[in-house]
């Protein structure tokens, strides 16, 4: 069961029409352009950061389908806990480009108050959870926020993004154990982009497929193509479905690419063979999806030219705005450690405040 | 008012706020059925049921991790934390997420999970049920760390830490959990996290002290008072973050302190304290501070009377600095 992978559409864009989705023109134009708006986002993301304008970058390169399928699948209660590629879930959700380019410049209107490292965003209300960086220990919270939700009788399901790196992790086989135990209506989404920065698959484990560990804690894995956005969608919304019935959680395995590098610090050339990421180039998720619209009649040249334009120009007004909002206060570095702010930080903050003050140090603090 | 020990001390309190506030859940391994390995959860499975008083697997990074899920969707999760030796599966929760939510997404998410756990030695425990690794939590901004030390404090205590907004560490000394006792309130009162206790006043030394060795610097202090040394021991209740006027006005009133804590010397908690009143009371000081501590070895065995302090070697230090 588990080495059979899903797929509705072909990487020619044929389908399989019984098993198309019932999403009508409309939205799956707007996936589409959501999926176009990822793709053009990356490029300028990683030329922000060529460019010295923003610190860092990590991007998604080729996982469009996987995000803005799976979370197509939710609804607005639903809660979604990002690793760090997932910003497709991000914009479907709600998220604006000018949030998640305020976030990119790390600026005073930031929502995490320049804090975070570019594309570890958090949007409340959304329900979109502040990532980090560290691998796998995101699964657990969205196990133990499902659990509160079953307690609490809400019908919410929570859905955990991660890579297959992320299952060699502790917190991998401890928040699927917990989630197996409690029956928690999470929907576990491992995209499977076959490379843990310069380590392959092949070396995290020695199993078949991701999906097939799912058995061991009790409950059903499934292995998707993750560059087929109607194919993610249709397994995530039945795993959906069954988690908001009671039928408790579902591993779905979406078997990806990372066509760019792991970071704008990272050169896959290092360890990945021109030959295999044109083998990958020849699956790209947006291509696909639009030789499938194409064949539809639903999507032309012009519907593609105008959409590149608009979204380019999008992300030039969202750049000009983000980079002209200042830094962060200097109070924001002692702000949200605590409720309310301890006598030891108040007096530290004081103390910077004094150290930068033209009338220099204050010694007598005796 | 009613005559309670620690450990009584911290299941009426779980009792009492859960009956108050449904969104407490008490989670762990073994605070279920069998109220909890300590018994400081006797009871409460069957007033509360299995949704609120919840038998985990065996895993601590789970344990704590499903808790950080569940206080972001707005409960009150109390993990308990078998022995504080046994946490480190779930020290990355602890340092990477749980004490980072709140600032990491601007103030938009809180995780206020509190954990408790018995550490400390005395009980013929050997490495893995006796350490006293509070440093470690005290050293991480976000957290609070609080220790009791008598079960008046441990209700005020775990009351303040139950309705606190942050994450809290609540180590409970678990050498004393059953031999100290004491008059507690049955109604409701809280002691507020951050203030230390002077629970002895004097002029000549100040012993700093918490949790089990709080009651030894108390012992020392007798001892040191039939010698005509008199001694003020400050209980500090919270280390994080910890009581500086009571500190620093103590130290500056005696100008002689000692410090006494059990964890191992070397980046202990103590020595925190002495760089604090090195750094605001120094020209008040008459005599080194020293510290009483653990030994820098693992926590021993057949040997740990030697290891923990005691109050002759507490006295020995109050003598030391008494006669500078």
């Amino acid at each position: 069961m588990a080495a059979e992978l899903a797929q509705v559409i072909t990487p020619t864009g044929d389908y399989v029409e019984e098993m198309e989705p019932d999403i009508s023109l409309d939205e799956l134009r707007r996936l589409y352009r959501l999926m176009v708006l990822v793709r053009v986002l990356d490029i300028r993301g990683l030329q922000l950061q060529r460019q010295g304008r923003i610190g860092f970058f990590i991007g998604s390169l080729g996982q469009e389908a996987c995000q803005v399928g799976s979370a197509y699948a939710l609804e607005p209660a639903d809660w979604i806990f990002p690793a760090y590629r997932e910003i497709g879930a991000a914009l479907l959700r709600g998220v604006t480009l000018k949030q998640v380019l305020n976030q990119y410049f790390a600026n005073a209107e930031d929502l995490e108050k320049g804090r975070q490292l570019t594309n570890l965003y958090g949007v409340k209300s959304v329900h979109f959870v502040s990532g980090s960086a560290p691998i796998a220990t995101q699964l657990p919270h969205a196990v133990g926020a499902a659990l509160a939700a079953k307690i609490r009788g809400d019908p919410v399901v929570t859905l955990v993004y991660f890579g297959e790196g992320a299952t060699s992790e502790n917190d991998f086989h401890t928040g699927m154990n917990f989630a197996g135990v409690f029956k928690t209506p999470t929907i576990f989404f491992c995209q499977n982009n076959h490379w843990a920065i310069s380590v392959p698959v092949e070396k995290q484990t020695g199993a078949e497929t991701i999906a097939v560990k799912a058995k061991a804690y009790g409950f059903e894995g499934i292995r998707v193509d993750g560059n087929d956005i109607l194919a993610v969608y249709r397994a995530t919304k039945q795993a959906v479905e069954k988690a908001r019935r009671g039928g408790g959680p579902t591993l779905i395995e979406a078997v990806t690419y990372r066509m760019g590098p792991h970071s704008s610090s990272d050169d896959p050339k290092r360890y990945i063979t021109e030959q295999e990421l044109e083998e990958w180039q020849k699956r790209d998720p947006i291509t696909r999806f639009r030789k499938y619209l194409e064949k539809k009649r639903m999507w032309s040249e012009t519907d593609e030219k105008k959409t590149e334009e608009d979204i380019n120009r999008e992300i030039d007004e969202a750049i000009a705005y983000a980079e002209k909002v200042p830094r962060p206060a200097l109070e924001t570095l002692f702000t949200d450690v605590y409720a309310e702010m301890p006598w030891h930080l108040e007096e530290q903050l004081l103390e910077l405040q004094r150290e930068k003050s033209p009338r220099g140090v204050d010694h007598d603090s005796s | 008012m009613t005559v309670l020990n620690i450990v009584q001390a911290v299941n009426h309190t779980l009792r009492d706020e859960m009956r108050r506030n449904d969104k407490i859940v008490l989670l762990g391994e073994d605070v279920g059925i069998n109220g909890g390995v300590f018994r400081a959860t006797e009871g409460l499975y069957k007033e509360f049921g299995s949704s609120r008083v919840i038998d985990t697997p065996l895993a601590e990074s789970g344990i704590i991790g499903i808790s950080i899920g569940m206080a972001l969707y707005g409960l009150k999760p109390v993990p308990e934390i078998q022995f504080l030796d046994f946490i480190y599966p779930a020290f990355d929760q602890i340092q990477s997420e749980l004490s980072k939510f709140r600032y990491r997404s601007g103030g938009q998410y809180a995780a206020p999970v509190v954990i408790r756990t018995p550490y400390g030695g005395g009980i013929r425990g050997s490495h893995y049920h006796s350490q006293s690794t509070e440093a470690f939590f005290a050293h991480t901004p976000g957290l609070k760390v609080v220790i009791p030390a008598t079960p008046y404090d441990t209700k005020g205590l775990l009351t303040s830490t139950l309705r606190d907004p942050d994450p809290v560490i609540f180590l409970e000394p678990k050498k004393i959990y059953r031999t100290v006792r004491g008059e507690v309130p049955d109604e409701d009162y809280t002691v507020p996290i951050g203030k230390a206790n002077i629970a002895r006043e004097g002029e000549d030394v100040t012993v700093f002290a918490y949790g089990a060795m709080f009651h030894v610097a108390m012992e020392a202090a007798e001892l040191a008072a039939a010698r005509g040394i008199n001694v003020e021991v400050v209980d500090l209740r919270t280390l994080l973050p910890f009581d500086i006027e009571t500190i620093i006005g103590s130290a500056k009133k005696t100008g002689k302190v000692v410090i006494v804590h059990e964890a191992c010397k070397t980046c202990g908690f103590g020595a925190e304290i002495a760089a604090q009143i090195a750094e605001r009371a120094l020209l008040h000081l008459e005599a080194p501070i020293i510290r009483v501590a653990g030994s820098d070895v693992p926590f021993p065995y057949i040997l740990e009377d030697e290891y923990l302090p005691n109050a002759n070697r507490v006295l020995y230090a109050i003598e030391k600095v008494h006669n500078f």
